[in-house]
């Protein structure tokens, strides 16, 4: 059973999901918890809350500078428990937390799943853990119901999609690009490539294309042959120039994508 | 386990090492293995490098006795293995040469290198210039004014030098943006690692293509001075020159192997760099080993003079040495290493680097363990030119 998995499902009939991505604690605890909450109201499917770290090598100079200030501004790894408490409170939508993989090891990956799994958690992605080092992972989020969400790759062989298949709860997380976080004119024609991988490899699995993505035209096409399509950087960025009333709109104009 | 310690190789040092990075990564480190496992056992391959070191290296490397050195410190007996004689100026290009002869051999035609103290950035550039690659060298903006005769080095050969601007400053965000290149341009692009951190192949691959170091000096030392050393010393920032002199003596047991940390204002303070010795393990730049960090396991800034030691990460076989109580490690001050470094000055007409004279003020430290005529073979892994602007400042010879 996965709450997220069967939101990306029940969506399809209707156009496809947008999941979007924000920051913990930027630019501070309290606007980037109403924020996300503003985004699933203005039209975002699943929520992916980001935890700052140190050295973030996925993400692009937009999301870099944003949990850069986030952890200047004193952001604290144990805050994280409490924001998703009440995001998820706030919101239908299933609620991810995205971590790079030292703060977890840190904590304790099985304290972690489970802190994460009563605040009311869906899950999480994790960027720099492969499916190859996660086997206490698994474990942890098995026990505690939680999704988590492995990549898929235009490298990744056959034998390694079929890991990511397996080895995810929730959906898998197509990368559509060879490259790190932040908005692209152009999509790669390599998401398709990846997403057919998938659904070769993993015909029960649920997968939504991210990175670069920032138009409702992306979104669209996307939508049309995966089941969702993932939006970070492009949001920050509305954030950063015009604040939540910007960002609301980003996100209904992207989510118009999702309209057949 | 390997039944040697010597044999021991990659993914996983004990419970260190592994791959923790991005699964767009993954393909290119597999192929990068699989280049490397073929590579290492071609005969064509070995006699490329090794030509390489005979005519453009200038290997085997010497080494020298210090007497007058050794003599200021006690009764022992101190040689010095000069990497510092290479071509470049360190043993950095060891590994450079290696790996640059692999990504031609994957069809890779851009190489790119992070640097800290930039003496792996100039090596990489060396080759790159060499043998025809396009070069792309990503340093901490903070090491590109303390260092900015290498910068010019690196561009006089030909090479893009490219300031980062993120985070610290320094070489763990010239990674993080190397990394970021890599996973963009992994296609075309070989990340030419500097230092046996990183992940597999990486801490295998590196700590091989340096073991040439201890395989030359151990010779050495029986051919010239009659015996294995009984302590092998060695400045430790990422590792690299320390693993490659210690790899030939990690089962001659009664060999003691020392490995000097970089402890900036001193370990009591927060502005140091001694991972080892005041670290706990975690996952830094794709492999899990020790690691400088605060509670939620957010990198914690590293300080050292010596920007080439400034790196808040260390290689994992390293931490599994040090667990395993093969290896050990101590910290030396800033003060301590400038100190050194005008002692072997003053005493023996060499000029070290900053980060290599850490390994030289170490040798006063083991002093009361040591037993009177002990015998130490220290790693002279780099020379000094490069530190000239900060020795003259801290000298006060200029303001």
């Amino acid at each position: 059973m996965s709450r997220t998995s069967d939101v990306l499902k029940a969506n399809k009939a209707t156009g496809g999901s947008l999941i979007g991505y924000f920051p913990l604690g930027f630019p501070s605890m309290r606007e980037s918890i109403d924020a996300a909450v503003a985004m699933c109201e203005s039209g975002v499917d699943v929520l992916e809350l980001g935890i700052p770290y140190s050295d973030p090598v996925m993400d692009g100079l937009v999301i870099q500078q944003a949990t850069e200030l986030s952890l200047a501004n004193g952001f604290k790894l144990k805050d994280t428990f409490e924001a998703v408490r009440e995001v998820a409170s706030r919101v239908q939508a299933p609620v991810l937390v995205m971590t790079y993989w030292n703060p977890v090891m840190q904590f304790g990956q099985e304290r972690f799943a489970k802190e994460l799994s009563e605040a009311g958690a869906a899950g999480a992605i994790t960027p720099d853990l492969i499916p190859d080092e996660a086997a206490g992972w698994i474990k942890a989020t098995d026990e505690h119901n939680l999704d988590r969400v492995f990549l898929a790759t235009p490298t990744s062989s056959a034998t390694r999609t079929e890991a990511a298949c397996s080895s995810s709860k929730g959906f898998v997380y197509a990368v559509s690009t060879m490259g790190i976080t932040g908005a692209r004119e152009d999509l790669d024609q390599k998401a398709k490539q990846v997403v057919a991988a998938v659904r070769s490899q993993g015909p029960d699995s649920m997968t939504a294309v991210g990175i670069g993505v920032s138009t409702a035209k992306q979104v669209r096409e996307i939508n049309s042959y995966a089941d969702g399509a993932i939006v970070g950087s492009a949001f920050v960025k509305a954030y950063q120039h015009g604040g939540i009333e910007e960002l609301k709109a980003k996100v209904a104009e992207l989510a118009k994508g999702k309209s057949k | 386990m390997a039944e040697k310690l010597a044999d021991q190789v990659g993914p996983y040092f004990g419970e260190f090492g592994g791959r923790f990075v991005p699964e767009s990564l993954i393909a290119a480190l597999d192929e990068l293995d699989a280049t490397y496992q073929h590579a290492r056992k071609d005969p064509a391959f070995i006699e490329q490098l090794a030509h390489l070191h005979k005519t453009y290296t200038g290997r085997p490397s010497i080494i020298t006795e210090a007497p007058k050195f050794a003599a200021s410190i006690g009764d022992i007996r101190v040689f010095l293995k000069r990497e510092d004689l290479n071509h470049t100026g360190s043993h950095k290009i060891n590994n450079v040469l290696g790996q640059a002869l692999l990504a031609k051999r994957m069809g890779k035609k851009r190489i790119i290198a992070e640097t800290g103290a930039g003496q792996h950035g100039v090596a990489s550039a060396t080759a790159a210039a060499l043998l025809g690659l396009e070069c792309v060298v990503y340093m901490g903006e903070v090491d590109t004014i303390r260092q900015a005769l290498n910068v010019a080095r690196m561009r006089l050969l030909g090479a893009e030098v490219v300031a980062v601007t993120t985070g610290s400053r320094t070489l763990k965000d010239a990674i993080n943006e190397a990394l970021r290149d890599w996973v963009a341009n992994v296609e075309t692009t070989h990340y030419l690692l500097g230092t046996v951190a990183g992940p597999h192949p990486f801490p295998t691959m590196v700590r091989d293509f340096h073991s040439v170091i201890g395989i030359e000096s151990r010779q050495q030392m029986l051919d010239q001075v009659g015996s294995l050393p009984d302590v092998v010393a060695a400045c430790v920032g990422g590792g690299s020159n320390a693993i490659g002199i210690f790899h030939a003596f990690l089962d001659d047991e009664n060999v003691r192997l020392v490995g000097m940390e970089a402890a900036g204002d001193g370990v009591e303070t927060l502005r140091h760099a001694a991972t080892l010795s005041m670290g706990r393990p975690g996952v830094l730049h794709g492999a899990k080993s020790y690691l400088l960090q605060d509670e939620d396991g957010q990198t914690s800034e590293s300080h050292s003079i010596s920007a080439g030691l400034d790196y808040p990460g260390v290689g994992p076989e390293h931490a599994w040495l040090k667990d395993i109580g093969r290896t050990e490690y101590i910290p030396i001050t800033d003060t301590e290493a400038m100190t050194a470094l005008r002692l072997l000055a003053q005493t023996e007409g060499i000029i070290p680097a900053i980060e290599t004279a850490h390994a030289l003020a170490g040798i006063e430290k083991l002093m009361p363990s040591l037993r009177p005529g002990s015998k130490v073979l220290i790693n002279l892994s780099g020379r000094g030119d490069k530190d000239m602007e900060t020795a003259a400042k801290y000298f006060g010879f200029i303001s």
